[in-house]
This record gives C-alpha cells, structure tokens and sequence, in this order.
C-alpha cells in the first residue's frame, strides 16, 4: 500500500537537518574510531608494503563509495519523497523507464567489480605473490609447531635438514615435537618454548604444523596470519625488514588457554641468528 | 589383626624416625600413631636397594620456560629437566617402588597429615611423589603465576582445575591404585610430575643416590615393584623374614 502524505510541508524536508546532523557525526564518531586506534602496527615485512597498500586503497575507494551512495540517497529522499508530485514513478508507469532502471542497476555493480576486485588483484598481486609463490632459494627455514597452548619453534641445525617427526612420539616435557632420535637427522635439530630468531633482509619459510587443534600464526607487524592444520604440513614466507622484538600471536580460538597462547620473536643479523642458534642445546 | 597393627607401629617408627634423617630414601607417609602399639620390633622385616640405569645416560636438557617470562624470570640458573636422573654410578632417582602383591586384603590406616604437590618456580615439587588410597592431596603455588593442574588419571577421576598464582590450595582424593598417574599443567608445557597411589603404606620413591627403603613389612611372600615414567615397570619376588632385610635392586636401560 503506497501512502501519499497530504500536508503541504513535505515530512523529509523538515528531518533534513536530523539527517545532516547525524551523518556528520556518524563521519566525525568512525574517523576518531581510526584515529585513536593508531592505525596499523609498523611494518616490519617486505610484503606488508602491499597488505598496507591493499588496505589503504580498499579504505580510500570503499569510504568514497560509502559517502557517494550515501550522499545519492540523502538527495533523493529530499528531492522525491513527501508527495505524489515528486514521487518516482512506478514500474509499468508511462513516465518510468525499464532500460534507465537496468542502466542505474547494473553499472554501478560493473563499476564496484573493477573497482574493489580488479584494483585489489592489482594492487594487493605483489603480496600475493610473495606470499604464495616460490620461496627465495636461499631462506631461513624454520619449523613453528602450535599445540595448546604454546608454539614450539624447531631449527633444523648444522645439517639443514629437519629430523623426522611423529605424533606418536610427542612428550609435552621430553620431546614436545616427537621428534625421532633415531633419525641421524634429529639428534642437531634445536627447538624452543615460544623462542623464535629470524635474520633481517633475509626470506623467512616457515613450515607450519599443529599438533592438536587449529591455530594461526600471526604477526600483526609482518602482515602475516596463516591457519595451522592438524595433519598438514602448511607454509608462510615473508622477508622481515626490521631488527626488534615481535609477538607472535595465535589468532584462531583454540581452546582455554588460547589468550596465553604467545610466542616472541626476535628480528636481528643474520651472526646474531647464527650466535643465538650455537647456544641452544640440541635435541639429542 | 596382631600383625597388621604391629606393622603399623613399626612403620610410624621408621617413619618418623628415618624420614627426616635420610638424605636418600623416601618413605611412604607414617599411618597415626596412636594406640596401636602392640607389636614389638622383631616381628617385621624390611627391604631396601637401588634403582640403577645401564647405558649411557641421557643428557639432562634445559628446562626451555621461553614461553612464559614470569617462569624464566623465578630462575637464576636454567632448571634441569627431572625425569630422567642418573648418577655418575647410574644410580636412578624418581622411581617409584611399591609392594605390588601380597597385602591385598589388609587394612591399614590412613596418615592424618595430606600428601603435598608444590608448584615452584613453574616445575612441580616433588617430581614424583607417593600417596596413599583416600588420603588427601593438598595441591599448592607457591609461584606468581597461573597454573592449570590436569590429571591424567586413567583409573581415578580425573580433574582439570586453573590455580592463581599464590591462590587457594586445591585438595583431591583418589579412592583407586594407580601408580602412575600424571599430573601436567597445559599453560607450562615442560610442567609433568607423576603420582603413585597405592592402598598401603610401604612405598618409596628413590633419590639421587638411587636408593630406597621400605620398613615394617610383616614376614611374608610379596611382589616388589619399580616404575620410571621413562623407563617403564620391573618387578621382583621378595621373601621378608622377621628382623630380615631384603636387599634387591632394579635395573633399568632405554628400550
């Protein structure tokens, strides 16, 4: 049922400065929302350039969709609504046009498509391909183990090559990894509690096992967050760029514990990685 | 019934009176002492020995607390991991040695005082430690931060209970045998420590020389046993006479 409001002093004129007013601090309340926050942590990776430019861009052209709809609704409500006079006409109308109506339906979904998913495929590709694609030959390899509720960090020593391990053979004290000490591969393997050091400039690959649960790795600063699957073994790369001190942080519930679930690593030259690794104790 | 209580007797005396004084036994907690005074010491015998472990022994590995910095802040010096302690003579500490046949059927009574499981420096105190059937478990932290105590109880009830740190004492009681039963804390991974529950009072749990001592066992046939969380279980018939001492030792290795 379509009701024609009859007084002379359309209703949609009067709310206006309502509108206005709420408009502007709904802009005001979500700008000081992203500014309190700080933004995103800093960078410390060299794919985060791409994530960082995904988000802007995604940022930049959704906000200026955002106000464009939004401004393009708030000027009809005023300028159609309130009387029959102004009223759109109807579909099957003399005055209504059905290839205006398509036209105005369907470029604005072709210009959204080109402008959310071609722009991201072209600004957020480099990521993707640093992320996804051939690791560099000559990087770090490390192995992040997650079980409730700790990450458990294993080099593969002097040899380079990681030991063998098992499930079976996991003993949350003795042998946290499972590894098999009758691998001659194992006995230099190194693992820590949550230790994890990475050399700057270089490509990290880290291999990602669980052990129980899922879980994800994730560094907020290296724009890194990847699922860990029980019984796959799955992969993440990046190349940090920055010396320091990082949190890595598991971002899937996995269980009680999930908030305590942190590891710490430390960014530094690669004779400092190197120093760090002749003093840990090997594994067998 | 003579017997029983002279036992008890015997065993509240070399409780009391070798407990404090021993650096390398443990005894199994004295039952009351009270009015049970009616045997004299010469109807008892003891048995005593060393756990020893053959080969070469394992490298004790550095307790890693890496992921917890409020625990590897409570070290000066790395902790060692204690499972696995063997003498320069192969003398094995925490194993746990228990009569496993041959007083089923008897009574005995309960120690008044509860058996007691610290958490210190985010390891567990002891790292093997002996109880009886129905005595209580007073579980404490002495550390600054949280613990989750887990049991892994297969034949008792198993509990699951989060501990603040310097908070309340959590109390268990454990109404079946089961030796060993492990207890670990889910928040600190390397945190295991083992329970040996057992119906009676003539248990020990060896030191680091390796050696242990169980007194007050009336004359009689038994099975004595010996269990390593690493190494597993071994076992030995022993023939206790009155006065006697039955000397025996276990001999572990890595399979």
């Amino acid at each position: 049922m379509t009701v024609h409001p009859s007084s002379a002093a359309p209703a949609g004129r009067g709310s206006a400065p309502l509108l206005a007013g709420l408009f502007v601090a709904t802009a005001v309340l979500v700008a000081y929302g992203f500014w309190s926050l700080g933004g995103l942590p800093e960078l410390a990776s060299r794919h985060g350039v791409s994530i960082d430019a995904t988000i802007t861009y995604l940022f930049v052209t959704t906000g200026i969709l955002f106000l464009l709809g939004h401004g393009v609704l708030t000027l009809f409500v005023l300028r159609y609504a309130g009387s029959a006079e102004r009223a759109a006409p109807e579909r099957g109308s003399p005055h209504a046009s059905s290839k205006l109506e398509w036209r105005w339906a369907l470029v604005p979904v072709l210009v959204m498509c080109v402008i959310a998913e071609g722009g991201v495929l072209i600004v957020g590709m480099p990521a993707f391909a640093q992320l996804y694609g051939e690791a560099p030959p000559d990087s770090f390899v490390v192995e992040v183990v997650g079980k409730q509720f700790e990450w458990l960090v294993h080099y593969p020593g002097p040899d380079g090559v990681f030991g063998r391990s098992e499930a079976k053979l996991v003993n949350d004290a003795r042998n946290p990894i499972g590894l098999d000490k009758k691998d001659p591969a194992a006995k230099d393997d190194i693992y820590t509690r949550g230790q994890m050091h990475l050399p700057v400039g270089r490509g990290a690959l880290i291999r990602l096992r669980a052990l129980d649960v899922l879980h994800s790795f994730t560094v907020p600063q290296f724009r890194v967050k990847q699922d860990l699957i029980p019984g796959f073994l799955g992969r993440t790369q990046f190349e940090p760029t920055r010396t320091g001190q990082y949190e890595l942080a598991c971002a899937e519930l996995c269980g009680l514990g999930h908030y305590r679930m942190r590891g710490f690593i430390t960014v530094e030259s690669q004779e400092e990685v190197d120093q760090w690794l002749s003093e840990q104790e090997p594994a067998f | 019934m003579k017997l029983v209580l002279g036992t008890l007797t015997l065993c509240a005396f070399f409780g009391s009176a070798l407990s404090p004084t021993s650096p390398t036994t443990s005894f199994g907690p004295a039952p009351a002492s009270g009015a049970l005074v009616t045997a004299s010491p010469g109807e008892v015998g003891s048995v005593k020995g060393k756990a020893l472990f053959q080969g070469e022994a394992p490298r004790r590995r550095k307790v890693d607390m890496g992921s917890d910095p409020a625990c590897h802040a409570l070290h000066a010096e790395d902790a060692r991991d204690e499972s696995v302690i063997v003498g320069e003579k192969g003398e094995l500490a925490n194993v746990f040695v228990w009569v496993s046949k041959g007083l089923e059927g008897k009574e005995f009574a309960l120690p008044t005082t509860p058996a007691e499981l610290d958490q210190k420096g985010c390891t567990y105190v002891p790292h093997v430690l002996g109880m009886r059937v129905g005595q209580k478990l007073v579980i404490k932290n002495a550390d600054p931060v949280t613990h989750n105590v887990h049991s892994f109880a297969k034949k008792n009830k198993a509990f699951n209970q989060s501990q603040q740190g310097g908070g309340k004492s959590l109390e268990q009681v454990f109404d079946k045998e089961e030796v060993l039963m492990q207890v670990k804390c889910d928040i600190h991974g390397w945190m295991s420590t083992y329970v040996g529950v057992v119906a009676h009072p003539y248990f020990a749990v060896t030191k680091a020389d390796g050696a242990f001592e169980i007194p007050g066992l009336a004359p009689g046939e038994y099975t004595l046993s010996a269990k390593h969380e690493v190494f597993g279980t071994q076992k030995t018939a022993i023939t206790v006479k009155v006065d006697g001492v039955v000397e025996t030792a276990f001999t572990f290795a890595e399979e």
